[in-house]
């Protein structure tokens, strides 16, 4: 299929940069996550791919050609819209068959590739319903179908999920996931729901500000957050801010305000240096008792909260005068409750110094 | 407890019909009653049907009606509509003002909005050196025309509103070129919006009484004007009977578009 290769891409909106110099390459058959708050420039980048925006530097490649100036309706692309803008004046055959309709593609051809498409989502039987008589999902599916019988080039989903509820949207995703796999279409998605990124996607790019904070492998780039930004916005972190205190081999040590010390793996970091250290709240163990020794990556605090949500227990943990957040898979273990004292311990391989 | 306040608000409902179209029941029967005097008892005749055919006067007001009322239409529908779009789907300077212009024609009394025309016209008419032309069909159309449009713009705007650029946008990235979007995508969509604004048009323009009487010549009138003179010179029920026809048009009319707002992708609910 294709390679989509966006280059020094800027877009200026008075004085905001909705992009600000983004470089991504999107390979062959891959399924890229955007990620990012809004207003960081995701939908941005998606709608410029597109065609609905044009970029005031930097360019857009498809297979190696510079798409950037021509029209949408020639770039040869599928979309899938937030709310699946689907025609309302037309049955669910017409909707899909509309992208062949205007190419003018013979009628028994149409009517072969709409009955293919529909199978590939599953809704053959629904060819004669108004998208009003149809469930969100599978108005969705419809939206999905229109957009892959044209055998576009790249499939741009934009926050495609966000109006299904919450079962319909895990459904949605492994079907999405599926039918992606099953004809192989480099698909480039934006959403806000982090989870559905790091579910869906072969890689990921966190979005702020225009530019591209960091990209890659959601495993990746979920234990490797490169800035304070990555490791808060995909997951939850906490943060500990200190002072390297002695380096030793491969190894520093590193003084927290609370007074103890906890371990890096060495960064290349001096002596003296202030580092910033993310820490993910389920890579910490929590044990009431607060008599341990004092030990490297091991603080003592006291329980300010304890959030029930089902499978997991949330701990709000104050430590001096700073909170640890804490999550614990609920086991067959009675809830710590508030006010206890409480140890908490994590692996040296669990603190990830990162750029402030 | 229920069951009384559904009781009441169905009787509420019958009392607002009976309101309604009662005195229209009432003048519509009278067209064919056969004294001139609206004397009772009834008795059935189509005599003031027959002398309608033969008043020149009235037919000749009713046909400059007509005829106003339908370039009204067309005029004021496709302009409405391509400043609906213009507004709807396009930035650009002034947007906003000209917008906010748009509500005080409606709110303005078309008495003063009348004698403001004919003043500026007369001025015009006399600045060009044609000062004959200051009134006549061509000045109620231009009047007409000013007053309909913001009805236009509304109702299409409503529509447009209703249906969010991203189907346009949809169908480009289809493939489909911007005169195939137009054609196949916001033309059924907007239609049954464009209807709803040509009647609208229509009934602004046909209802039209003031604007109509200030801007006509001597000797030139529309059925409202025509149809005031008669009642202060005395009337017999060839009044009624024009109104009747009148009437029976509009609801006729009124049907079918309320059947073609169905097809145009109203329909809702799993039927």
């Amino acid at each position: 299929m294709s390679e989509v290769a966006v280059k020094g891409a800027v877009k200026r909106y008075g004085s905001i940069a909705a992009l600000d110099g983004v470089d991504l390459t999107f390979a062959d058959g891959e399924f890229f996550g955007l990620l990012g708050p809004s207003g960081s420039g995701k939908t941005t980048l998606l709608r410029s791919i597109a065609g609905f925006i044009e970029l005031d530097a930097g360019e857009i490649r498809i297979d190696g050609t510079d798409i950037s100036r021509i029209p949408v309706h020639q770039r040869n692309i599928g979309m899938v819209f937030q709310n699946y803008a689907l025609f309302p004046h037309m049955s669910v055959a017409e909707n899909v068959a509309f992208g062949l309709d205007v190419r003018n593609v013979p009628a028994s051809e149409i009517r072969e590739r709409v009955g293919e498409s529909l199978d590939l989502v599953r809704l053959t039987g629904l060819e004669a319903r108004r998208p009003k008589q149809l469930s969100g999902g599978q108005q969705q599916r419809v939206a999905l179908a229109r957009a892959l019988v044209t055998r576009p080039k790249v499939l741009l989903l934009d926050e495609p999920l966000s109006a299904l509820d919450k079962h319909l949207r895990q459904e949605m995703q492994v079907e999405l996931r599926r039918i992606q796999r099953q004809i192989g279409i480099t698909t480039i998605f934006v959403t806000h729901d982090q989870e559905e990124a790091l579910t869906l996607s072969d890689r990921v790019a966190i979005f702020n500000k225009g530019q591209v904070v960091q990209a890659g492998a959601p495993r990746t780039v979920y234990q490797w957050p490169v800035n304070r930004f990555a490791a808060g916005f995909l997951g939850e972190a906490n943060f500990l801010e200190g002072k390297v205190v002695g380096v030793l081999g491969h190894e520093a040590r590193v003084a927290i305000p609370d007074g103890s010390e906890i371990v890096v793996t060495h960064q290349g970091i001096a002596n003296g240096a202030n580092v910033l250290v993310a820490l993910r709240p389920e890579k910490i163990s929590i044990e009431p008792g607060g008599s341990q020794a004092p030990r490297l990556n091991r603080v003592i605090g006291r329980v300010q909260a304890a959030i029930f949500s089902g499978s997991s227990l949330t701990y709000r943990v104050s430590v001096g005068d700073r909170l640890f957040v804490v999550f614990e898979q609920n086991k067959n273990r009675a809830p710590l409750v508030e006010q206890s004292a409480v140890t908490l311990e994590w692996e040296t391989a669990d603190n990830v110094v990162v750029q402030p | 407890m229920k069951r009384l306040l559904d009781g009441g608000i169905r009787f509420y409902l019958v009392l607002v019909l009976v309101f309604l179209y009662l005195p229209i029941l009432v003048m519509a029967l009278f067209a064919f009653n056969k004294s001139p005097l609206y004397a009772l008892p009834f008795e059935f005749d189509l005599v003031w049907f027959r002398a309608l055919a033969e008043n020149d006067k009235l037919l000749k007001a009713g046909l400059n009606s007509l005829l106003i009322a339908l370039a009204n239409t067309v005029i004021a529908t496709s302009f409405g509509t391509m400043a609906a779009v213009a507004f709807g789907r396009y930035a650009f300077r002034g947007k906003t003002l000209l917008q906010a212009l748009l509500f005080p024609p409606i709110a303005i009394p078309w008495l003063v909005i009348g004698t403001a025309m004919l003043v500026f016209f007369f001025w015009t008419a006399r600045a060009m050196g044609v000062p004959g032309m200051a009134r006549g069909l061509h000045a109620i159309l231009l009047g007409h025309v000013a007053l309909s449009l913001p009805y236009v713009i509304f109702v299409v705007g409503a529509r447009l509103n209703d249906y969010p650029k991203v189907l346009e946008e949809a169908a480009a990235t289809l493939g489909a070129t911007p005169w195939q979007v137009f054609r196949r995508v916001s033309v059924p969509i907007l239609a049954p919006g464009v209807v709803a604004a040509a009647l609208f048009a229509f009934a602004v323009s046909f209802d039209q009484f003031v604007i109509s009487y200030f801007l006509a010549p001597p000797g030139v009138t529309t059925l409202p004007v025509e149809i005031y003179t008669s009642i202060r010179k005395g009337f017999t029920p060839e009044i009624n009977a024009i109104s009747t026809i009148i009437i029976a048009v509009s609801m006729g009319l009124m049907l079918i578009v309320a059947r073609f707002y169905r097809f145009g992708g109203e329909r809702s609910g799993n039927e």
